[in-house]
C-alpha cells in the first residue's frame, strides 16, 4: 500500500496547487487543487462557462496573454512553479503543448506548419525525419505524405485538427493540453481524435477539456468535474478516476450532471 | 377583427412609405454613383483627347525612347524618360523610408503597443497624414536639404534625395494604417497556436503575423507608392525642375508631375506643342498610377489568405 502510494506520488506530473484565477476583477476560478499523473488522460468536464478552459489554459501560461488575469496558487511541473518569477513561459509552452478549439493551422504548407515549432525552438536535426514522425503520431501521415508541399487549408477540418495536434507534436512536449478539440468536428473526424488521444497516451500525458460526457468516459482514465456557482467563480466539485466518475460519483452535484439532471 | 385590420392597414402604409423612401435613395445614390463616373471619364476623355494632339506632333516612338525633355529649349525633344527617371528615383527613396518605417509602426501597433499607446500613437499619425504637402516640400527645402548638405557638401539644393526622404516621411502614416488594418485582421487563433509552441511576441509577430497578413502588407506597400509616384507639391518645391536621366540621388531632378506645374504656371500658349506635352506626360501618369492601385486591389483580392 505504501509502495502503490510512493508510485503514484512520482507518476504525478502536474501538481495544481489552491489555485485561484482572476480576470481582471472577475475570480474565474477558486482554490483549486488537483494532481494529474503522467501518461494518463485527464478530462476536465463541466457546464459552460466553469472555467474548465481557463484551468487548461493555467498549465501552459496562454493565460499570459490576456493582460488583466491574475493567478494565486501554484502549478508545480517538473518540481518547478511555472508561475515562479524565474521561469520563462515560452519555454513552458514548449513543454506543453495545445490544440484549440477550432483547428488554427497557419496559412503555410502542410510541411512548415509541423516544421514551425521545431524552427523557433532551433532544432538542428532532421527536419524530414522529425516531421514525419509528429505526422505519423498524430496519424496523418498517410493523408498527406504526397502532398507536404500543399497548405494546410486544402484539408478537411478533422485533418486540419490532426495537423494541429503533430505541429504540437513535433517538438516533443511532455503534456498536451486539448481544449474541446473535436467541438468544430464532424463524428468521424471525432473519432480518429478519440483514438489519437488513447494512442499518444502512451507517449504522453494529456488533458483534455470536453463537454461532452461520454467523450470524457470514452477517452480519460481521470476526469475533474468543475462547477461555478452564484458568482460565476468555477471549482472543483469532484476528481477521480473517470470510471468511479461516471458509476459511482461521491457528490450530488457531479451525479446532477453527468445523469443530465443539471439544471 | 377590426384591430386586426387597422393593423394591417397601418403596415400596408408603412410599406408604401418604406417603397418610396427606398426609391428616392436608390435613385439620389444613383446619380451621385453616376456623376464619378462622369467625371472619371470626361477626365480620360481630355487626357486622350489633349494628348492625341500632342501624339500626332511627336511619335509615340520618340516619347518613349529619346533621353532628353526639352520642351521649350531649343531643339526641342520629347524623350519622358528623364521625368519618369526623375519620378521612379524620388518613388524609390521614398520607399526606402516609408516600407520599414511604416511596417515596424503597423507592427509595433498592432502587436506590441498596449491600448494606452496605441491611442496615441494613432493621432499622432494621423496628424502626420492631415500635414499639407506644401508644408512637407518646405521642410524638406528648408530644414533637410541643409541637414543633407552636411554630408554631402556637392549637394545640389533642389534634389531628389530631400525630397524623396520627406515623401517616405509622409507617406508612413498612409502605408502603415493600411499594414496595421491587414495585421489586425489575422485572427488571433494564428497568434495563440504560435505561442503554444513556445515562440516570443516577436516571433509570432514575424513568423506567423507578417506572413499571414502578406498580401494585404504588399498592398499597403504599393498603394503607398502609388500615392508617392502622383504627389506633387512636395516634388516641385524641393526636387528641382532640372529633367535629368540620372539615378544620381542629389542630383537636381524633375518628377512627372512637378514638370505639369511647372508649365501650367508657365505661358505655354494653350495649343501649343509644350502645352499639350502637359496631357502626354499627365496621361501616362494616369497609366502609372492606376495601374499600380489595380495592382494593390488585385493582390489584397488574389492573395487573400482564408484563415
Amino acid at each position: 500500500m505504501i509502495l502503490n502510494n510512493e508510485q503514484n506520488k512520482s507518476n504525478i506530473i502536474l501538481r495544481v496547487k489552491n489555485l485561484s484565477f482572476y480576470y481582471g476583477a472577475f475570480q474565474a476560478l477558486k482554490n483549486i487543487s488537483l494532481d494529474i499523473e503522467a501518461n494518463k488522460v485527464t478530462a476536465i468536464i463541466g457546464p459552460s462557462g466553469c472555467g474548465k478552459s481557463t484551468l487548461l489554459r493555467c498549465f501552459n501560461r496562454m493565460n499570459d496573454l490576456f493582460s488583466k488575469s491574475k493567478l494565486e496558487g501554484q502549478i508545480i511541473f517538473d518540481d518547478l512553479d511555472i508561475y515562479s518569477q524565474s521561469i520563462d513561459p515560452v519555454l513552458i509552452r514548449s513543454k506543453i503543448g495545445m490544440v484549440f478549439q477550432k483547428p488554427n493551422p497557419f496559412p503555410k504548407s502542410i510541411y512548415d506548419n509541423v516544421a514551425f515549432g521545431l524552427r523557433i525552438n532551433g532544432f538542428a536535426g532532421n527536419y524530414d525525419e522529425e516531421i514525419e514522425r509528429a505526422l505519423i503520431q498524430s496519424a496523418l501521415w498517410d493523408e498527406v505524405k504526397d502532398r507536404l508541399k500543399d497548405n494546410a487549408y486544402s484539408l478537411s477540418g478533422g485533418q486540419q485538427q490532426r495537423l494541429c495536434i503533430a505541429r504540437a507534436l513535433a517538438i516533443r512536449p511532455d503534456v498536451i493540453l486539448l481544449d474541446e478539440p473535436t467541438s468544430a468536428l464532424d463524428p468521424i473526424g471525432t473519432v480518429k481524435i478519440e483514438d489519437l488521444v488513447n494512442v499518444l497516451k502512451n507517449d504522453y500525458t494529456i488533458i483534455i477539456v470536453t463537454h461532452n460526457m461520454q467523450q470524457a468516459a470514452r477517452v480519460s482514465d481521470k476526469t475533474a468535474f468543475l462547477l461555478s456557482g452564484e458568482d460565476r467563480c468555477g471549482i472543483l466539485i469532484e476528481y477521480d478516476y473517470t470510471k468511479n466518475i461516471f458509476s459511482n460519483p461521491k457528490m450530488k452535484e457531479t451525479e446532477d450532471y453527468i445523469t443530465g439532471r443539471f439544471s | 377583427m377590426n384591430l386586426n385590420n387597422s393593423v394591417f392597414d397601418a403596415k400596408r402604409g408603412h410599406r408604401l412609405r418604406t417603397k418610396i423612401e427606398g426609391r428616392v435613395v436608390y435613385l439620389f445614390v444613383g446619380i451621385c454613383a453616376f456623376i464619378t463616373l462622369v467625371v472619371t471619364f470626361a477626365i480620360i476623355w481630355n487626357l486622350v483627347q489633349q494628348s492625341i494632339g500632342f501624339f500626332t506632333q511627336v511619335s509615340i516612338i520618340e516619347f518613349f525612347t529619346e533621353k532628353r525633355w526639352s520642351p521649350i529649349l531649343i531643339p526641342k525633344s520629347f524623350g519622358i524618360a528623364p521625368l519618369v527617371a526623375g519620378t521612379f528615383l524620388v518613388t524609390v527613396i521614398s520607399s526606402f523610408v516609408a516600407v520599414p518605417i511604416g511596417l515596424a509602426v503597423a507592427i509595433f501597433s498592432a502587436e506590441y503597443a498596449p491600448d494606452t499607446v496605441r491611442k496615441i500613437l494613432r493621432p499622432i499619425l494621423e496628424v502626420l497624414a492631415g500635414i499639407p504637402t506644401v508644408v512637407y516640400g518646405y521642410f524638406a527645402l528648408t530644414f533637410v536639404t541643409p541637414l543633407l548638405k552636411i554630408i554631402f557638401p556637392e549637394m545640389i539644393i533642389f534634389n531628389a534625395l530631400s525630397a524623396g526622404l520627406v515623401m517616405g516621411i509622409m507617406i508612413i502614416p498612409f502605408v502603415s494604417s493600411l499594414t496595421e488594418d491587414a495585421l489586425i485582421a489575422v485572427p488571433n487563433s494564428l497568434r495563440q497556436a504560435s505561442y503554444a509552441l513556445g515562440a516570443t511576441r516577436f516571433e509570432t509577430s514575424i513568423k506567423v503575423v507578417v506572413p499571414a497578413a502578406l498580401s494585404g502588407i504588399v498592398a499597403a506597400f504599393v498603394l503607398g507608392l502609388s500615392r508617392a509616384i502622383g504627389e506633387t507639391m512636395l516634388v516641385t518645391i524641393a526636387a528641382g525642375a532640372t529633367p535629368k536621366l540620372t539615378f544620381n540621388p542629389i542630383e537636381s531632378i524633375q518628377t512627372m508631375t512637378a514638370y505639369i506645374v511647372q508649365l501650367a504656371l508657365g505661358e505655354a500658349a494653350n495649343g501649343s506643342i509644350e502645352y499639350q506635352s502637359i496631357y502626354a506626360v499627365a496621361i501616362l501618369l494616369f497609366v502609372m498610377t492606376f495601374s499600380m492601385n489595380t495592382l494593390g486591389h488585385w493582390i489584397v483580392k488574389r492573395w487573400r489568405n482564408v484563415y
